[in-house]
């Protein structure tokens, strides 16, 4: 993603079209309506492929920002170059309305709630009188630069690739920094970017608000390229286009978008010319054509026609090795008042009428190793989730350094320096292994989306970056830094997660069955590797089913069952606690 | 305002309303059973009004030769599948679900073209062509792909909405219909008059409500079924036939689909196109009722319904604008209300 020669050899190739002699000036049109699409269909590709939000309603944004040109420049009169940033504006701040309602939406609720007030604002469009109802705005002014105007679609098509190109840069520049990963990681759920302090409504309302401001950018332009709007192009039928772009181009890839555009603005095109000589019907026999192979597409080749394509190229191996040298200031501190770091008090949490955990009451001091051990179903993850504040209790209290932190959010807990690692791997397959853990660093990162945009982030994102890749190999993955998370055998996804909770440069680290899918010889690094940061300073609580691996690590165990704390002690003391042997053997030995 | 357009209004929007509810529940079973979100449930509606209609008016109807030409698609997909072990049986039994029974609807379709058919026998046509279309239709694009995400089968779902309403087009042409009344009595009530067809809406929106509660919190069946939304592969291995839980869910969708359409194509002129709007208000409701629980989705959906009859009567140039806007609210109270629940994407 580093590499900017193909996006400058694609714009070079776009600006040199319209010189090639013969050029017809009809291909000149179609690539027009390319550009246009493709730039909706790349916000799409971030808000759906790489988000995980998937929105019919894009081209109601395409019609705030052709509406809001069409009303100023011939209404007010206003020139159209003014009236550019006060379109994305307007879309911005409609995608900044409509989003706060329906980014914290689960799963289809939010597709469908998109498609509802997607039609809502079509028929808005179709019936206000200031935007001429049904017969929308015509008379637009051209885009003009001094005297010369953009009258004809050869003269435009400058302007809608520039568009395009430099949307596809900074999209690209966003998705390869600090919050483009938070972005990316919003897909795979948001408990373990959270954990890591990444705030994921506002994440998804930030891609929600870029995918609407190229939407707004497209419609802008369509209106000086038509010179008049009508609702038709911005109703339910053409949202869903765009979502079908998207998804037949790769709707994780923003070239994907490009591509997409490409083929069905084409497709649309010959369909529409000589289908109607093949078959005598009364019209529409393109979007039967166009729903089936919709769906033939999706049976398929579901992951869309880029990757596949992409798939021929050499594979790119390796990445640079990112410079350790670069110092990533350390976490902030916060005073603490007690020499205690994790006082757990009497926690309860019940599931209706299951009680997960039952008045558990431990702590963890400094530089100490405790492990929590128990049956299945004893209420270890769920003490884990209480902790991090991934669940609430129901009562008790979680003090951290002697304050308590009842009920704070997640976010908050990874800035008092208490990180986790996760039962279930959350890494992010399709994401590298050195950019899994740099999610890590996040908050110990400052740059937000619009520094990353222009690639005024570089400095700090050369500091993350050298944290991640500092702390890889410091747990012995420095030759799969590159390799995708998604390809890593178990044990060592685990060891990943491990890396990415280091880089919160914590004061203890929560591990969730840490040894389990490791074999014997990365157990004992494991050990060792827990063992040399107790020696630095840090405490580590960790819940564990390997006996041998839990009896020869921990300074102190706490033993769980059903919900239960039984006993606590040393590993020699809990060996012989009959209580301990009953839960584990059933009956008393 | 007075009192007499108040009731009206109120009639007129409850009439409306229980057709919604029917779409709602069709479409909250359908979710239910196959994860699927179900857009072509307005045209399940369009097909059967206009494939009534029709009939009735002694057109020959293409949704016949439809249902036909996707049953020996279905034949040969089974074929296909099975290449590794045919038996004859199996071959039998495709042949004569799939080629034998739509063959036998598009004989007697086209011998009733040119003459107008009874009305009781143009409902039972319609509604079996619709029910087969339908339950073809699950088998052709969504049992493939039963194992992916809600989001792909949402896009199919869509890609079948813009496939089947383009053909609607072709079958039915750009003219609106209108068919005949299922019912002729009519009797009124102080100032309201109530007519046959209303109280048939009402009588059989009843019957559906309780019969797929019935269904669903009574019968194996519908426990299958129910166990098959909650987990496919536990379903499985429970011994529940998974693909046939879906074209069960198809096969009530369709019919009801179907049995809306020909409920309201006597009251309302409808157009190829009009299923799709239709099919959204009973979304409306259904999502009110979270996709989840059909007495809510029936309260829900004769809300939509009234709420339509009075914004068509103060604003109707805004009609839709409102019925679709009063989704906002209630996403506005579903997303504070939802407790944050991690969802395995995989």
């Amino acid at each position: 993603m580093n590499d900017r020669l193909p996006i400058l050899i694609f714009a070079l190739v776009m600006a040199a079209i319209p010189f090639v002699p013969g050029m017809p000036p009809f291909w000149i049109v179609l690539l027009d309506n390319i550009g246009l699409a493709a730039l909706v269909a790349m916000g799409l590709v971030l808000l759906t492929g790489v988000g995980g939000l998937t929105s019919f309603g894009q081209a109601a944004f395409v019609g705030f920002g052709a509406y809001t040109t069409a009303v100023l420049s011939t209404a007010y009169g206003l020139s159209p170059w003014l009236t550019l940033p006060l379109s994305l504006v307007v879309s911005g701040l409609f995608a900044v309305l409509l989003g706060l309602v329906t980014v914290r939406l689960s799963g289809h609720y939010l597709p469908l709630g998109t498609l509802a007030w997607g039609l809502g604002l079509f028929y808005l469009f179709s019936k206000l009188n200031f935007l001429g109802r049904n017969d929308g705005i015509s008379a637009i002014p051209p885009l003009s630069i001094g005297t010369f105007k953009m009258l004809d679609p050869g003269s435009i098509y400058y302007a809608i690739w520039a568009a395009v190109v430099l949307s596809a840069l900074v999209t690209v520049n966003l998705l390869d920094s600090r919050t483009g990963r938070a972005i990316r990681a919003l897909r795979r759920g948001h408990v373990a970017a959270e954990a890591f302090g990444v705030h994921t409504p506002r994440a998804k309302l930030l891609v929600f608000i870029h995918a609407a401001v190229l939407a707004g950018l497209s419609g802008w332009l369509y209106a000086h390229l038509q010179r008049a709007v009508n609702p038709t192009p911005f109703g339910a039928q053409a949202g869903i286009e765009y979502l079908f772009i998207a998804v037949v181009g790769g709707a994780g890839y923003v070239w994907g978008g490009v591509l997409g555009a490409a083929i069905v603005v084409i497709l649309k095109e010959v369909l529409q010319s000589y289908l109607p000589l093949i078959v005598h019907g009364s019209g529409q026999v393109e979007t039967i054509v166009f729903g089936i192979m919709l769906v033939l597409l999706l049976q398929l080749a579901p992951g869309g026609l880029w990757p596949w394509l992409m798939s021929f190229l050499p594979q790119r191996t390796g990445g640079k090795r990112p410079d350790t040298s670069l110092k990533l200031p350390a976490r902030e501190r916060t005073p603490g008042q007690s020499n205690v770091l994790l006082q757990v008090d009497k926690a309860r949490k019940q599931f209706g009428g299951v009680i997960a955990v039952n008045n558990v009451s431990f702590d963890v001091q400094a530089r100490e190793i405790v492990a929590l051990i128990g049956p299945n179903g004893a209420g270890k993850s769920t003490t884990f989730n209480l902790i991090t504040g991934v669940l609430s209790a129901t009562a008790g209290s979680i003090s951290v350094l002697g304050k308590k932190v009842d009920n704070a959010p997640p976010q908050e807990i990874v800035k008092l320096g208490i990180s986790r690692t996760f039962q279930h791997v959350k890494l992010v397959p399709d994401m590298t292994v050195l950019e899994n853990v740099a999610i890590g660093a996040h908050l110990r990162g400052h740059s937000g989306p619009i520094s990353s945009m222009l690639r005024l982030d570089r400095a700090d994102e050369a500091r993350l970056l050298a944290e991640a890749a500092r702390q890889i190999e410091r747990v012995g993955l420095g030759d799969q830094m590159h390799q995708l998370a998604g390809s890593l055998s178990l044990g060592q996804q685990r060891i990943v997660e491990i890396a990415r909770a280091l880089c919160v440069d914590p004061m203890l680290l929560l591990l969730d069955e840490p040894a389990a899918g490791l074999r014997h010889m990365e157990k004992q690094q494991l050990a060792k590797l827990l063992r040399e940061l107790r020696d630095g300073g840090m405490s580590v609580l960790l819940v564990e089913h390997d006996m041998g691996f839990v009896m020869n690590l921990a300074d102190r165990i706490v033993v769980l069952d059903f919900g239960t704390k039984i006993a606590e002690g040393t590993p020699a003391t809990i060996k012989t606690n009959p209580e301990v042997i009953k839960a584990y053997l059933g009956v008393a030995a | 305002m007075n009192t007499t357009i108040m009731l009206f209004l109120v009639q007129d929007g409850i009439t409306n309303g229980a057709i919604y509810a029917l779409l709602g529940l069709a479409l909250v079973l359908v979710f239910a059973v196959t994860r699927v979100i179900l857009i072509p449930q307005g045209e399940f509606v369009t097909y059967g009004a206009l494939t009534y209609a029709s009939l009735a008016s002694g057109q020959m109807p293409g949704t016949a030769k439809l249902a036909l030409a996707m049953g020996v698609l279905v034949f040969a997909l089974d074929l296909f599948m099975a290449r590794k072990a045919l038996h004859g049986r199996l071959i039998a039994r495709s042949l004569a679900a799939n080629v034998v029974l739509p063959g036998i609807v598009l004989a007697l379709t086209l011998s009733y073209a040119g003459q107008k058919a009874p009305v009781a026998l143009s409902m039972a046509l319609s509604l079996v062509i619709v029910a087969m279309i339908g339950v073809y239709l699950y088998r052709i694009v969504f049992q493939p792909l039963a194992h992916t995400s809600v989001l792909v089968l949402l896009i199919a779902s869509v890609g079948v909405h813009l496939a089947l309403q383009g053909l609607g087009l072709l079958f039915f042409g750009a003219e609106g219909q209108r068919g005949p009344a299922v019912l002729t009595t009519a009797f009124t009530a102080g100032s309201l008059r109530f007519t046959g067809q209303s109280i048939t809406v009402y009588g059989i929106t009843i019957a559906f409500i309780v019969g797929l509660w019935l269904f669903f919190g009574w019968t194996r069946y519908g426990k299958a079924l129910r166990a098959t939304a909650v987990n496919r592969l536990g379903a499985r291995l429970a011994g529940i036939r998974t693909s046939l839980s879906g074209q069960i869910a198809f096969l009530l969708a369709s019919v009801i689909g179907a049995l809306s359409g020909i409920l309201i194509v006597p009251i309302t002129t409808l157009y190829y196109d009009s299923g799709f709007l239709i099919g959204l208000k009973g979304f409306v409701a259904a999502i009110i009722g979270g996709l989840v629980s059909y007495p809510l989705t029936a309260v829900a959906a004769l809300v939509v319904g009234i709420v339509e009859a009075f914004s068509s009567f103060y604003a109707s140039n805004y009609k839709e604008v409102i019925v679709f806007t009063l989704l906002i609210p209630v996403l506005l109270l579903r997303s504070l209300a939802a407790p944050a629940v991690e969802e395995e994407k995989d």
